[in-house]
C-alpha cells in the first residue's frame, strides 16, 4: 500500500477509494439500525471532497469504515487494491498508521497528555511527521503546547485534534465535522491548513459537516440521505476558505 | 513510542495509591511463599546434611539386656548395613547453683571414641578419655541454659548410684535434634539433659557389663525397613526388646517432620489466598483503567497503534506493579525467612544453618506473582486490545437504569433522592457491586483467620493446662513399683494430692495401620490428670476396654467398639485384642488410656506404679524436692507448671510470630481492598457527583451517596466474610492438625468483633482519604472529562 499517485498511466483519476454496496447495521437488542444501505462510492487521489447529510444519515459510519476503524456488515471498501473488510487485524493498523488521519466528531484527546503530547503520540510511530509544534503552530495554537486537555476550549480541543491528524502528513485525511465547535475565523485557519495539506501533498481528503458554506471549498460534494448517497455535486471553481463566510 | 511511555507514567502517578496497595497485597503472598519455602528448604537441606554428615541410624532398637555376644548374629539380618550397640539409662542430675531436679538421658559411646552411627557433632572440648570412669559430654543446649564449660562438673544419679561427673565436652547428636524428656511435649533445656559416657564406664553403672539395652543399625540401599525389623525384633524377643522402630516412629525425627508438614501446608495456602486477592484487585483496577481509558484506546488504534503495542501498555502497567510487589515481597520475605529459620535454631538443634535464599524461589516466587497478575490483567487487556475503534469514538450512550422491582414499594417511596441513588448504582453493576463486595468479604475472612490462630492456641493451652493436667509434678519411678508408693508419697511435706499410673509402649495396630505410643494406665476417676470430651466435660475410664485420642482413633481408622490390637513393647511383649471403649478429645498429643489395675492384670502383674502426678503446696516446694531427690526409685521429677510456661514460650516464639505477621498483611490488604473500591467508586460517580453539585446538592448529600454506597457494600460484606474466614478457619485446622498439637477449632466472638472492626475502620479511613478528594472535587473539570 504505497501512496498513491494522482493518475494512472494512462491519464485517468486514480481511485484511492472504492466502495460497492457497502452496508453497515447496528443491532441493539431487538431492534436493528441501518447505518448505511449499500453506498456505491469511488474518491479520487488528490481530491478535496465534503460530505453532507442530516444528522443520522451515516456520515460518520461510512468514514469509519473508509478508515478501517470498524467492519461492514456487508459490501466491500477498497483502497487501492486492497480490499479493507478482507485484510489481518495487522494490516489494517498498519493501513491507518501509514495512510490514515483522523479528525474526530468528539476531538477523543488523550485526558492525560498534553496538547504536544497528544500529537506527538501519533508523530511517534509514522514515518516523516511534521514536528507538533508546527502541526499546532498550523491551527493557531503554537502557545498552548503544554497545557492538557481539560484546560483548553472546546474549540481548542478539536484544533489538537486536527494538528494530530494532519501532523503525520498522511495520504488520506478523513475528519468528521473538523469545524463543529470552531467560529468562522478559527473555522478558516483550520480549513486552510487541511487544504494546505491537501495541495502541498495531494492528500485525499474528505469533510464532514453540517455546514454547506464549506461544501464551496471541494471539488466534489456529496450528500447521503438515510443510509445511501443522494447525489454527488462536481465543484469545477472551488473557493479558498478565506473566502468563505458564516 | 515514548508519548505513550509518559502516558503510562501519567497513569502511575494518578493511580499510585492503588497500585502501591495492590502492590503491598503481592507482596504479603510473595512474602509468605519465600518464608514457607525458604524455611523449608533451610530445615530439611540442614537436617539432610546433619544426618548425613553424622550418620544418623535408620533402625533403633530398645531392649531389657542382651549379651554382646548377640551383636554378630544381628549384623547378619539381610538389609542392615552397620550395626552398633549401647547402654542407655536415665539418670537424675543436679547442677550446682539450680535447685529444681534435673532429669536426663545417658548413652554410652564406645571407650574414648566416637560410635559408627549418630556420631557427635562436638561444638566444645573432647571425648571422654578411653580409661577415665567419670568424664561425660553434655548435650550443647544443656550447658548452654546453665553456662556449663568443658571442665565443669555435675553430679549424678544413675540406677541409684550417685556420681560426680566432669564435663570433657559439649554436643549435638541428629538423634537429639529436638530433645524432650519422657511426657514432656516440648524441649526444657534446663531440666532436661542428654550425656554420653564412656561405655565401659556407663556398663558399670548400670550392670550391664559384656551386655547392651539399646542398638542402632543403618540399612543397606534398598531394604525394606519393615523386613530389617521383624528380623530384629524376633531376635530381640527373648531380650526384652521392646520393639524396634524407624525415623518416623523416633521423636526427634518425627517432630521435625510435624513441623516441616507444617510449614509446607503454610507455603501453599497464605500465598495462595494473598496473591488470589491480588488478582482479584487487579483486574478490578484495570478493567476500571480500561473502562475509562475506552475512547483513548480508540484513538490510538485509529492513528495506527497495533494490538500489541495497546496489550503492552497496558501490561507494562501490571508488570510495574507485579515488580514493585515482587521487590517488597522478596526483601521482606527474605529477612523474615532468615530470621524465622533462626527461631527453629533455638528449638531444632543443628550445629548450623543451611540458609539462603534460593534462586529457584525466587524464580518460583517470579513465577507466581506473574501468574496472579496475568490472572487479573489477561481479560481486561485482551478486551482493551480487541476493541474496535470506531465502537469506542462515539461518546458513551447514557447508562441504562431500570427501575427494578422495589420502585414501587412504600420502602422505596420513603427514600430520599441520593438513597435511591445508592442502591439504583449498585443495582445497575451488579457483577461489580458483587465482585466488590467478595473481595471485601475475603479481606474480612483474612483477619479472622489471623486472629482465630492467637484464640485457638489460646484455648488450647486452656484446655491442656486448666482442664487436662491438674498436677504440679509429675514423677516417673526407675521401674514398676507396688502401689503402696502412692501411700509413700502423700506423707511427703508439702504434698496435698497424689495419683499414680502405670505407663508402658506399645503398638496399637488396626488393619494394617499401626501407631506406637504409651498406654497410661490410670485411676477410673482420675483427679490430676484428667480426660475430656469433646464437649470438655469430664470423662471417667470403663472398666476395662481402651480410651483413645480421637486424634488417634482417627488415624488408626477405629470406632468405638472396633476391637484394637496392643503389642506391649515391654516385659513379656504380650499381645492382646482390647476393644475401643471411648475416645477423648485431648488437644496435645497421641495419648491412649486404660484403668489402672486392668493394665497391670494385662502386664500379669500386681497393683503398681511407675509414675505418678502430685499436688503440692508451692510453700514446700524446695523441700519436697530435697526429699525426692533422695529416694532412689524416683528417675526424673517433671514441673508442669514450668512446661506450660516452656509451651507458650515455644508458641509465641514460632506460630504466633508468623500469625502476627499475617494479621499484619491480612490488615494491610483489607485497607487495599477496601481503599481501592472507594477510589473506583469515586473515579466512576465523579462526573455524576459534580453535577449533583451543580444542581444545587451539598457537600454533605453528595458525600452520602458515595460513602452511603460503600457502607452498605462494607455492611453486606462483613457478614459473608465471617462465613469465608469460618471455613478457612476449619480448613486450616485440619491442615495443621498433627500429634503434637491440634487446635481447637473455636471462632470466639472477639474474632468475628475482631475482623468486623477491622474492616470498618479500614472504611473509615479509605471514606476518610475519598473525603479529601471529594472536597477538592473540581465540577468544571469533571463535568469537562470524558466518563
Ligand atoms: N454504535 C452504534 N450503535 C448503534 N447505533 C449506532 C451506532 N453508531 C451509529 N449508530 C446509528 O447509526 C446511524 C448513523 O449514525 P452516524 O453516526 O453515522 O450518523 P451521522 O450522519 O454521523 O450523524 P451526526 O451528523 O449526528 O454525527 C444513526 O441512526 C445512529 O444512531
Ligand atoms: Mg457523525
Amino acid at each position: 500500500m504505497n501512496a498513491p499517485e494522482k493518475t494512472t498511466p494512462d491519464g485517468q483519476r486514480r481511485v484511492v477509494f472504492r466502495t460497492r454496496g457497502l452496508c453497515r447495521t447496528y443491532r441493539l437488542g431487538e431492534t436493528e439500525v441501518h447505518a448505511l444501505r449499500g453506498v456505491d462510492l469511488d474518491l479520487y487521489a488528490g481530491e478535496l471532497v465534503v460530505m453532507l447529510g442530516a444528522s443520522g444519515s451515516g456520515k460518520s459510519t461510512l468514514l469509519n469504515l473508509l478508515g478501517g476503524l470498524d467492519a461492514a456488515s456487508s459490501g466491500e471498501v477498497f483502497y487501492g487494491e486492497q480490499d479493507l473488510s478482507r485484510v489481518s487485524e495487522r494490516q489494517l493498523t498498519r493501513f491507518r498508521r501509514d495512510h490514515v488521519g483522523f479528525v474526530f466528531q468528539f476531538y477523543n484527546l488523550i485526558s492525560s497528555l498534553t496538547a504536544r503530547e497528544n500529537v506527538a503520540i501519533v508523530t511517534d510511530i509514522c514515518e516523516r511527521p511534521m514536528p507538533p509544534e508546527d502541526a499546532l503552530a498550523l491551527v493557531g495554537l503554537g502557545e498552548r503546547l503544554d497545557h492538557f486537555p481539560a484546560q483548553l476550549s472546546g474549540g481548542e480541543q478539536q484544533r489538537v485534534a486536527i494538528a494530530r491528524a494532519i501532523a503525520k502528513q498522511p495520504a488520506v485525511l478523513l475528519c468528521d465535522e473538523p469545524t463543529g465547535a470552531l467560529d468562522s475565523q478559527t473555522g478558516r485557519q483550520v480549513l486552510n491548513a487541511l487544504l494546505d495539506i491537501n495541495r502541498r501533498l495531494g492528500t485525499t481528503t474528505a469533510i464532514i459537516t453540517h455546514n454547506a458554506v464549506i461544501a464551496e471549498m471541494a471539488h466534489r460534494v456529496i450528500r447521503l440521505r438515510d443510509g445511501r448517497i443522494a447525489d454527488i455535486a462536481d465543484n469545477p471553481s472551488p473557493r479558498s476558505p478565506d473566502e468563505l463566510a458564516w | 513510542m515514548r508519548t505513550l511511555r509518559r502516558k503510562l507514567l501519567r497513569d502511575l502517578l494518578t493511580l499510585r495509591g492503588q497500585i502501591l496497595a495492590i502492590a503491598v497485597v503481592i507482596g504479603a503472598g510473595v512474602m509468605t511463599l519465600i518464608l514457607g519455602v525458604t524455611t523449608l528448604s533451610a530445615l530439611s537441606l540442614t537436617q539432610e546434611r546433619f544426618y548425613q554428615e553424622r550418620g544418623f541410624a535408620e533402625v533403633f532398637a530398645d531392649l531389657t539386656r542382651a549379651p554382646e555376644s548377640l551383636l554378630p548374629r544381628l549384623a547378619e539380618i539381610p538389609g542392615i548395613d552397620r550395626i552398633e550397640s549401647r547402654v542407655r539409662s536415665g539418670v537424675r542430675l543436679r547442677v550446682d547453683d539450680f535447685d529444681d531436679p534435673v532429669r536426663g538421658l545417658v548413652l554410652s559411646i564406645p571407650d574414648g571414641r566416637q560410635p559408627d552411627i549418630n556420631r557427635l557433632h562436638l561444638r566444645m572440648g573432647q571425648l571422654p578419655q578411653p580409661e577415665r570412669q567419670d568424664e561425660v559430654v553434655v548435650s550443647e543446649p544443656f550447658a548452654e541454659a546453665h553456662g556449663l564449660l568443658p571442665g565443669d562438673q555435675l553430679t549424678a544419679i544413675i540406677h541409684g548410684r550417685e556420681q560426680r561427673l566432669r564435663i570433657s565436652g559439649i554436643a549435638l547428636s541428629p538423634e537429639f535434634v529436638y530433645q524432650t524428656g519422657p511426657g514432656d511435649l516440648l524441649p526444657d533445656y534446663r531440666r532436661y539433659a542428654t550425656l554420653w559416657m564412656n561405655r565401659s564406664a556407663l556398663a558399670r553403672a548400670t550392670d550391664l557389663d559384656g551386655a547392651f539395652n539399646s542398638l542402632v543399625a543403618t540399612l543397606q540401599a534398598g531394604a525394606r525397613t519393615e523386613d530389617v525389623r521383624q528380623a530384629l525384633d524376633r531376635q530381640l524377643q527373648r531380650y526384652g526388646g521392646q520393639g524396634s522402630y524407624d525415623r518416623d516412629e523416633q521423636a526427634s525425627h518425627r517432630f521435625i517432620s510435624e513441623e516441616l508438614n507444617q510449614l509446607r501446608v503454610m507455603a501453599v495456602a497464605f500465598p495462595m489466598i494473598f496473591l488470589g486477592v491480588a488478582a482479584f484487585l487487579l483486574s478490578v483496577l484495570l478493567e476500571r483503567i480500561i473502562r475509562q481509558q475506552i475512547q483513548e484506546i480508540a484513538v490510538l488504534k485509529a492513528f495506527g497503534y497495533g494490538i500489541g503495542q495497546i496489550a503492552r501498555h497496558y501490561l507494562a502497567l501490571t508488570a510495574l506493579i507485579v515488580g514493585l510487589g515482587l521487590l517488597l515481597g522478596l526483601g521482606f520475605g527474605a529477612w523474615a525467612a532468615e530470621a524465622y529459620a533462626r527461631l527453629y535454631i533455638e528449638y531444632f538443634r543443628f550445629p548450623e544453618l543451611y540458609f539462603r535464599l534460593q534462586p529457584d524461589v525466587v524464580l518460583l516466587a517470579v513465577a507466581v506473582a506473574i501468574l496472579a497478575g496475568g490472572i487479573g490483567t489477561g481479560r481486561a487487556v485482551a478486551r482493551a486490545a480487541r476493541l474496535t475503534p470506531a465502537q469506542a469514538m462515539r461518546p458513551p450512550l447514557p447508562a441504562r437504569y431500570r427501575r427494578g422491582r422495589l420502585a414501587d414499594t412504600a420502602f422505596w417511596r420513603r427514600l430520599d433522592q441520593p438513597a435511591r441513588m445508592i442502591l439504583r448504582n449498585l443495582g445497575r453493576h451488579p457483577l461489580k457491586s458483587a465482585l466488590s463486595m467478595l473481595g471485601i468479604a475475603l479481606s474480612t475472612s483474612l483477619i479472622l483467620v489471623g486472629s482465630y490462630q492467637f484464640q485457638a492456641v489460646d484455648r488450647l493451652l486452656d484446655i491442656q493446662y486448666r482442664l487436662v493436667e491438674q498436677a504440679d509434678l509429675h514423677l516417673t519411678l526407675t521401674e514398676a513399683t507396688p502401689e503402696r508408693a502412692i501411700g509413700e508419697l502423700r506423707h511427703l511435706p508439702g504434698v496435698l494430692q497424689a495419683e499414680g499410673y502405670r505407663q508402658v509402649p506399645v503398638r496399637l495396630s488396626h488393619g494394617h495401620r499401626s501407631e506406637r505410643t504409651l498406654l497410661l494406665g490410670m485411676e477410673r476417676e482420675p483427679q490430676l490428670r484428667r480426660l475430656i470430651d469433646a464437649d470438655h466435660r469430664r470423662r471417667s475410664l470403663p472398666e476395662d476396654g481402651l480410651v483413645l485420642t480421637d486424634f488417634l482413633a482417627e488415624r488408626l481408622g477405629l470406632r468405638t467398639g472396633d476391637p484394637v490390637q496392643v503389642e506391649v513393647l515391654d516385659g513379656e511383649r504380650r499381645i492382646l485384642d482390647l476393644p475401643l471403649a471411648a475416645v477423648v478429645a485431648e488437644p496435645i498429643g497421641v495419648g491412649a488410656y486404660l484403668e489402672r489395675r486392668a493394665l497391670n492384670r494385662l502386664l500379669g502383674e500386681g497393683p503398681a506404679i511407675n509414675g505418678a502426678w502430685l499436688a503440692i503446696d508451692p510453700a514446700s516446694r524446695d523441700e519436697l524436692f530435697q526429699r525426692l531427690d533422695q529416694l532412689a526409685v524416683v528417675a526424673g521429677i517433671g514441673v508442669i507448671g514450668e512446661s506450660e510456661t516452656a509451651i507458650r514460650a515455644y508458641i509465641d516464639e514460632t506460630m504466633l510470630v508468623l500469625m502476627g505477621i499475617l494479621l499484619v498483611l491480612a490488615g494491610s490488604i483489607a485497607f487495599a481492598v477496601v481503599y481501592n473500591n472507594a477510589r473506583i467508586a469515586f473515579a466512576e460517580r465523579q462526573r455524576e457527583l459534580a453535577t449533583l453539585r451543580v444542581l444545587g446538592f451539598g457537600r454533605g448529600e453528595v458525600a452520602w451517596v458515595l460513602i452511603g454506597e460503600l457502607l452498605l457494600l462494607t455492611l453486606i460484606a462483613i457478614p459473608l466474610g465471617w462465613l469465608i474466614g469460618t471455613g478457612f478457619a476449619w480448613l486450616l485446622t485440619e491442615a495443621l492438625s498433627m500429634d503434637l498439637l491440634r487446635l481447637p477449632f473455636v471462632v470466639t466472638a472477639q474474632a468475628y468483633g475482631l475482623s468486623g472492626a477491622g474492616i470498618l475502620l479500614a472504611t473509615a479511613l479509605s471514606v476518610l482519604l475519598i473525603q479529601r478528594r471529594l472536597r477538592r472535587l473540581d465540577m468544571v473539570t469533571a463535568l469537562k472529562a470524558a466518563e
